[in-house]
């Protein structure tokens, strides 16, 4: 049983950026009529959306937040001893982004960077890299940024996941401190589901092609993608998430013994509102502390939870809290977290 | 488990208003209602009212009310 546990390491600083554009969901009804469009767009919850414009990537709204991050805060760059940028809509196939943004970033060279590729629960699982690494004293700060262009991703033709995703981006800088209590972590795997959302074509495995370029109708609701866009099952994947989150979420609390009236904001994945209602329900949570940015962002993928906490708690942070982190997605892979934030700076969001 | 009794949340999962018009024949896959929102809110509602968890696999073998009905029961 994959279960992690730190002391004296947390998240010190928090950015993030959107794309300017905002995609008014009701309106979004090039493809589909407007009362289809409605029914899903209730259903899901989600109103709003940001999306970057085709010269605008990952990375970019990363060194946007970044750059807010650094700026606001003070930091020295020479003292950045560890870049991770975790993304799966990279700028290239190689080198790694990471890398390119540590020189427009202006770090040192002795910086240690690389990418994380990983979909949903990938700031849970970069957070406990990053707290890893930081557990050898000679790294002094670590810099986690995360980015989606999501938009870019999947069909506009396909309802099934037209209306879901947005883009975003968000910086964390991570230090060693006293101050920070005790953190845990619980990631999980289950490849045998890597089917319920994927991308089939364009890796090494059915190379990018006049086939896989080719747009076709893929099921009996007559939607319409290629074979380089993401599909997701949408039931399959509610189906799995009402099994695994409760149960991991049970488990994380119980290896930490944290109660859960302790946990002062549970910080969801915003997959979509149907999801987080019925994950609230089932839990029996607190509403008043589950932060919701999903009616106005999307489903901004591993940047969600980050994303909320910028946007949501900005105020609510001062002094000592318990967040405990649930996300899932891609892979499928799931993580959950509890970890302290004791006086962190927010910088406001940026738009790009 | 009754059987009206599972048809009436069925049909209040899928906002189908005439129950009457569902029985243990009906191929649910074939209704007007039925699309990818109708499954969550039956997934939703297996969770709910019975505790269960169905794997995808499984329920794709469902094809009728009245085998979700002995589904249930075989819990």
């Amino acid at each position: 049983m994959a279960f992690m546990k730190f002391n004296g390491v947390g998240v010190t600083a928090l950015a993030a950026s959107v794309p300017h554009t905002v995609i008014d969901n009701y309106k979004y009804t090039e493809y589909f009529p407007a009362d289809q469009v409605k029914e899903v767009v209730d259903k899901v919850g989600i109103y709003q959306r940001r999306f970057a414009d085709s010269a605008t990537c990952s990375s970019d709204l990363c060194f946007a937040a970044a750059e807010k991050l650094i700026e606001d805060n003070g930091i020295d760059r020479s003292e950045i001893d560890l870049l991770i940028f975790i993304s799966q809509t990279p700028d290239f196939r190689m080198p790694a982004t990471s890398v390119l943004l540590q020189n427009r970033l202006g770090l040192p060279n002795s910086t240690i960077a690389f990418d994380i590729n990983l979909g949903c629960s990938a700031f849970i699982y970069g957070l406990s890299v990053a707290f890893s690494m930081m557990q050898n004293k000679g790294l002094r700060k670590a810099l986690l940024l995360d980015g989606e262009t999501r938009s870019k991703v999947y069909s506009p033709k396909d309802r099934r996941s037209a209306f879901l995703f947005g883009d975003g981006g968000v910086a964390a800088l991570i230090e060693r401190d006293d101050k920070f209590g005790e953190s845990w972590f619980s990631l999980n795997s289950d490849g045998s589901r890597g089917d319920l959302i994927k991308i089939n074509g364009g890796g090494y495995r059915n190379p990018s092609s006049v086939e896989t370029l080719k747009e076709r109708v893929v099921d009996e609701y007559g939607n319409i993608r290629n074979d380089e866009q993401g599909y997701m099952n949408g039931g399959d994947v509610f189906n799995f998430v009402i099994r695994e989150i409760p149960r991991d979420i049970k488990k994380i609390l119980s290896e930490s013994g944290c109660d859960i009236n302790d946990i002062d904001y549970y910080v969801f994945h915003q997959a979509n509102n149907f999801i987080n209602s019925y994950l609230a329900k089932k839990l029996k949570l607190d509403t008043s502390k589950i932060p919701s940015t999903i009616e106005k962002y999307g489903n901004t993928s591993s940047v969600s939870v980050p994303l909320t906490i910028v946007d949501q708690l900005s105020d609510s942070l001062h002094g000592e809290k318990r967040l405990l982190l649930s996300a899932f997605g891609v892979g499928m892979t799931w993580a959950s977290a509890i970890v302290p934030f004791v006086d962190c700076s927010i910088s406001d969001i940026v738009e790009v | 488990m009754e059987t009206n009794n599972f048809i009436e949340k069925f049909a209040e999962a899928l906002d189908i208003d005439d129950m009457n018009s569902l029985s243990v024949q009906t191929v649910f896959r074939d209704l007007e209602e039925w699309d990818s929102l109708a499954y969550l809110n039956i997934i939703a509602m297996l969770d709910e009212e019975f505790e269960v968890q169905i794997e995808n696999a499984q329920f794709k073998q469902l094809i009728t009310i009245g085998d979700i009905i002995d589904y249930l029961n075989r819990q």
